[in-house]
């Protein structure tokens, strides 16, 4: 089924009537707003997009968007959506959910999806809090996190979304962060044009129940110095005037900062980015602050021949070809030996 | 009459039905043995019924009792409901085959055995101190010793195979053995090994050597004149095309008929699990029917990609046994919430936790009905029989599709796997119920429901114009926004539940297997009961009593008439493989004073017990 794109639709077209029901200030306007934009540049059909998404706050997206849309269960929503795809391809399919939603109750779907390479757009909103339960700590709260469920401090060590996706062999791995709104939609673009699933993390700041756990790199005054933006062919240079980059530590293979002029260091000896290069993609993943900028951007892309569904598809196809039987009802019921019963 | 009272004609030799049991080691091929014993009897034109029971350890160690495998027949002239309760002739390939089989032997009864098998070691390992057929264990039975092992092996000699392979092939030499006893045309047998080995010539060979040794040993040897050939004259069966139906195969081949007379593709979602796993391997291959099967992660993400696959448009049945459908539980949830189809196949095994596995058990009928979280009410249909289960698995899609509800369909370890002569239905004699998409954008509400059914439209994402959200929160009841309003969540509950109650109205009246409408007493069935009491009842009804046989398929919503019917008689017994489950629905249905009968202990209902229970009752 392809299905006319219409005509230019704006990113208001894209928006039910439904009251949206998030805290004020909450950073999922700042997302909901960039996936419409998104939605518009890349002129997707509303009648052919189905939004996905599990329990959570995040998971309240479908409501907004002026497209098909799926409200499941809490972590599943990866498990509804691969059923969708096997029974219709031809579907956009996003997934949308919290990072409760997704690693916690439903990582092992996450994991899943993931390896299987099912052709959806999943956007993990990665607020490091149980949102809609009113702020217990979730998986990728950092040690220390006080909340209600843990008054002296949360004691396990979290989970690094993008490591865990690239882990389960993502395919495609990208972050962003709510308040960039000048770089969210042209990644979320990317993110629909790889065919595959695409797994996207979006650092999206809960202002009720964990404000400003994200300041240190998103706050106006430190992001230049702590926001490193990929961009595959390009060297990985950041800081106000581009003056600090990524260096590989021959002796310890690990990445290390570095000021171009410093001790000699030229744009030469600056990391360039490489999407299909899996290692620069980990190590980007991984890449934490204080001593490094949080890296945003496409860190991984190297897509397979084929989505997991496209290949069921050709497989059934391909054998039902050769059956001998063509679908025809009465042979399959007369399969195997049968006998007469005379009258 | 059937249950212990057939008697072997020592001298005639003409039965009216006989029951086989062939045990051995799980190495020793005797599921293979009992197919093929099978098929040769059905080729006889006798009404028959299979059980196999096998270990539930995949290998366990060799010559041990937990590692017996067995395959029960029964057969004869007359129609056949169970696998039989009590065995005529018992073949048993090693010691430890004889030890845990011997006790469902009838007095006098046949026990076969291979000598070769029970050696020191055999004996040991299945904890016999000194060998049974010397220290008058057998006492009471009529026994036949030969060193199959030996004379196997001799048989096979020309073909080259090594001890190992040639010993392999002893089997055969049992089948042809019994396929002697009955008079049984082994061509079948022969046939089936030319394919079977098709690629080792070699190895089809010896076991046709084999299997005509066997045959040849009965023919000639100069056997005492109780060991004679049988003969279980021919059934009066229909006139017809048959074929042995597993009950697997007749729900696999139910849904995809299902599907088809929906005009749906079929999207199958599951995670092993047994005796379920049979359901997914059976359906896997049929692509060319529009099957899709999904082996999910587990059986939660299963359940949720068969919801999404009927969201988009596909008939999504998802399939385990009680853990797993426990697991899927919440997002059956959602099913009722969002009113889209979906077929829940619960292949019941014994329980609770990981129980039995591979034991038969009907206690999932309180989770089919009642469990879920909140008023979640969802149809229940259970199959009783594999060629009942082949039309009741047609009927769970047509009232998922019909009424977008989800569809708890039940079945068991015993249906599962039992086996019977099935008269093969023409597909063109069904009536389709096709599908009609909603794509008139004019006036759609996600809500809106159809007068009659109380269904709501079935709209495929994709279609133009028609775009909506859906959702487990509480919607409004026509336009599907979300709603928290007190009065709409009470008129959202009472439709969803008058939905479902509604198909009564859809479905037919309940009928009397046996007996009549009114009367001292029925026996009310659902499952894989339905052999035993049927059996049961007409034995009671031969020697003159009053009792009648009531068996249900649509567990939920019950037929209309089902409370009129059940008050028509003084006394309702409800037998049951668990501890009283359907006993307790239909009193609190209908305020009636039902008694249960129970039994629990992985095996079906023998048809004494129900004879028993029955006659304390008359
Ligand atoms: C089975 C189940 N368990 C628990 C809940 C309660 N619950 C709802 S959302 C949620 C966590 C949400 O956190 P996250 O996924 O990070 O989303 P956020 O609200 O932060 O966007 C929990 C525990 C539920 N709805 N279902
Ligand atoms: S609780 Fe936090 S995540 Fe949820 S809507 Fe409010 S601000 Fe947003
Ligand atoms: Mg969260």
């Amino acid at each position: 089924m392809n299905i006319q794109t219409p005509a230019s639709l704006s990113p208001k077209d894209y928006a039910t009537d439904q009251e949206v029901r998030w805290c004020p200030g909450c950073g999922d306007y700042a997302i909901l707003k960039a996936v419409q934009k998104a939605m518009a540049d890349i002129g997707a059909d509303p009648a052919n997009t189905v939004f996905v998404s599990g329990i959570g706050c995040a998971a309240r997206f479908p409501y907004y968007m002026e497209t098909y849309g799926f409200h499941t269960i809490h972590g599943r929503a990866p498990s509804f959506a691969t059923g969708i795809k096997l029974a219709n391809p031809d579907l956009d399919v996003w997934v949308v959910g919290g990072d409760g939603d997704g690693l916690s109750i439903g990582g092992n779907h996450t994991l899943h999806a993931v390896r299987r390479n099912v052709d959806i757009s999943y956007l993990l909103f990665n607020n490091e809090i149980y949102g809609l339960t009113k702020g217990q700590y979730s998986p990728t709260s950092r040690p220390g996190t006080r909340s209600p469920s843990t008054p002296h401090g949360s004691l396990d060590s979290p989970v690094d979304a993008l490591s865990f996706a690239l882990g389960v062999n993502a395919r495609f791995v990208a972050r962003g962060i709510d308040r960039r709104q000048d770089h969210l939609p042209g990644l979320l673009a990317r993110a629909h044009a790889h065919k595959g699933c695409s797994f996207v993390e979006i650092i999206q700041n809960c202002i009720v129940y964990n404000d400003g756990v994200f300041e240190h790199f998103t706050e106006k005054e430190v992001k230049a110095d702590m926001q490193l933006e990929a961009e595959h062919g390009k060297p990985l240079l950041f800081g106000k005037d581009r003056e600090k980059g990524l260096r590989m530590n021959r002796h310890t293979l690990e990445l290390e900062v570095v000021t171009l002029g410093d001790d000699g260091v030229r744009e030469e000896d600056i990391i360039v980015h490489d999407e299909t290069n899996r290692t620069i993609g980990g190590a980007l993943a991984r890449l934490k602050p204080p001593d490094f900028p949080v890296a945003i951007g496409v860190l991984y892309c190297s897509p397979a021949e084929q989505s997991y569904e496209q290949a069921v598809l050709s497989q059934n196809r391909a054998i039902a070809d050769k059956a001998r039987t063509k679908g025809d009802m009465n042979a399959l019921l007369h399969r195997g030996a049968t006998w007469e019963v005379a009258a | 009459m059937e249950g212990g009272s057939v008697i072997l004609d020592e001298s005639g030799n003409e039965l009216e039905s006989a029951v086989v049991r062939f045990a051995g080691d799980s190495g020793d091929g005797m599921q293979l043995t009992g197919t093929q014993f099978t098929q040769a009897t059905a080729m006889a034109r006798n009404d028959l019924a299979t059980f196999p029971d096998f270990p539930a350890e995949i290998r366990a160690p060799a010559g041990t009792t937990f590692g017996v495998s067995a395959f029960q027949i029964h057969f004869g002239s007359r129609t056949i409901r169970t696998s039989g309760d009590a065995v005529d002739v018992l073949v048993a390939m090693n010691p430890a085959a004889l030890k845990t089989n011997l006790a469902d032997l009838r007095k006098g009864g046949l026990i076969i055995v291979d000598t070769g098998a029970f050696t020191a070691r055999n004996l040991s390992k299945a904890g016999f101190a000194a060998s049974p057929l010397e220290d008058g264990t057998l006492e009471g039975y009529r026994k036949l010793e030969v060193d199959m092992t030996r004379m196997t092996v001799e048989a096979v000699k020309p073909f080259g195979l090594g001890n190992k392979d040639a010993q392999r092939c002893k089997n055969m030499w049992a089948l042809g053995l019994v396929d002697w006893l009955f008079g049984r045309d082994r061509t079948i047998n022969e046939d089936w090994l030319k394919q079977k080995f098709a690629s080792k010539p070699e190895i089809a060979d010896a076991n046709v050597a084999a299997l005509n040794a066997g045959h040849a040993f009965g023919e000639t040897a100069d056997m005492s004149r109780e060991f004679r050939a049988f003969v279980v004259p021919p059934a009066d069966i229909a006139p017809g095309t048959y074929r042995a139906l597993t009950g697997a195969e007749g729900v696999a081949m139910g849904l995809v008929a299902g599907a088809r007379l929906a005009g749906l593709p079929l999207l199958f979602t599951g995670y092993p699990i047994t005796p379920a796993s049979a359901l997914l391997h059976l359906l896997a291959p049929l692509k060319d029917y529009g099957v899709t099967t999904f082996q999910a992660e587990d059986e939660i993400a299963a359940v949720c990609a068969a919801i999404g696959g009927s969201y988009a448009g596909a008939l999504g049945v998802t399939s385990s046994s009680g853990p797993g459908i426990a697991l899927k539980t919440e997002a059956v949830g959602l099913a009722v919430a969002t009113e889209l189809p979906l077929v829940i196949v619960n292949s019941q095994r014994g329980g609770p936790s990981t129980g039995l596995p591979t034991k038969t058990e009907q206690s999932d009928l309180y989770q089919a009905v009642y469990g879920r979280n909140a008023d979640s009410p969802l149809a229940v249909v259970a199959c009783h029989s594999p060629g009942d289960a082949y039309f009741a698995a047609i009927e769970a899609c047509r009232l998922a599709v019909k009424y977008m509800t989800p569809v708890m369909f039940l079945t068991d370890g015993y249906i599962a796997n039992a086996a019977e002569p099935w008269p093969i239905p023409d597909f063109e004699d069904h009536e389709p119920f096709p599908v009609a998409f909603r794509t008139d954008p004019e006036g759609y509400q996600v809500y809106a429901r159809d007068p009659e059914t109380l269904a709501r439209d079935w709209v495929k994402p994709g279609t133009p114009g028609l775009l909506h959200r859906i959702g487990g929160i509480e919607k409004h009841h026509l336009t599907g926004d979300i709603s928290y309003d007190a009065d709409n969540h009470q008129k959202m509950t009472d439709n969803r539940r008058n939905k479902i109650l509604g198909i009564a109205r859809d479905i037919p009246d309940q009928a009397v297997d046996q007996g009549r409408e009114g009367g001292k007493v029925a026996v009310v069935g659902w499952g894989s009961t339905h052999g035993p009491i049927g059996r049961a009842v007409s034995n009671m009804r031969a020697r003159g009593h009053d009792v009648s046989h009531i068996h249900i398929r649509h567990i939920w919503p019950m037929p209309p008439n089902m409370g009129d019917l059940l008050k028509s008689y003084e006394t309702i017994l409800v037998p049951e493989m668990n501890t009283g489950q359907l006993v307790t629905i239909l009193r609190a249905e209908f305020l009636i004073d039902a008694k249960p009968v129970n039994k629990v202990n992985g095996k079906p209902f023998r048809i004494v017990e129900i004879e028993e229970a029955l006659e304390a009752w008359l």
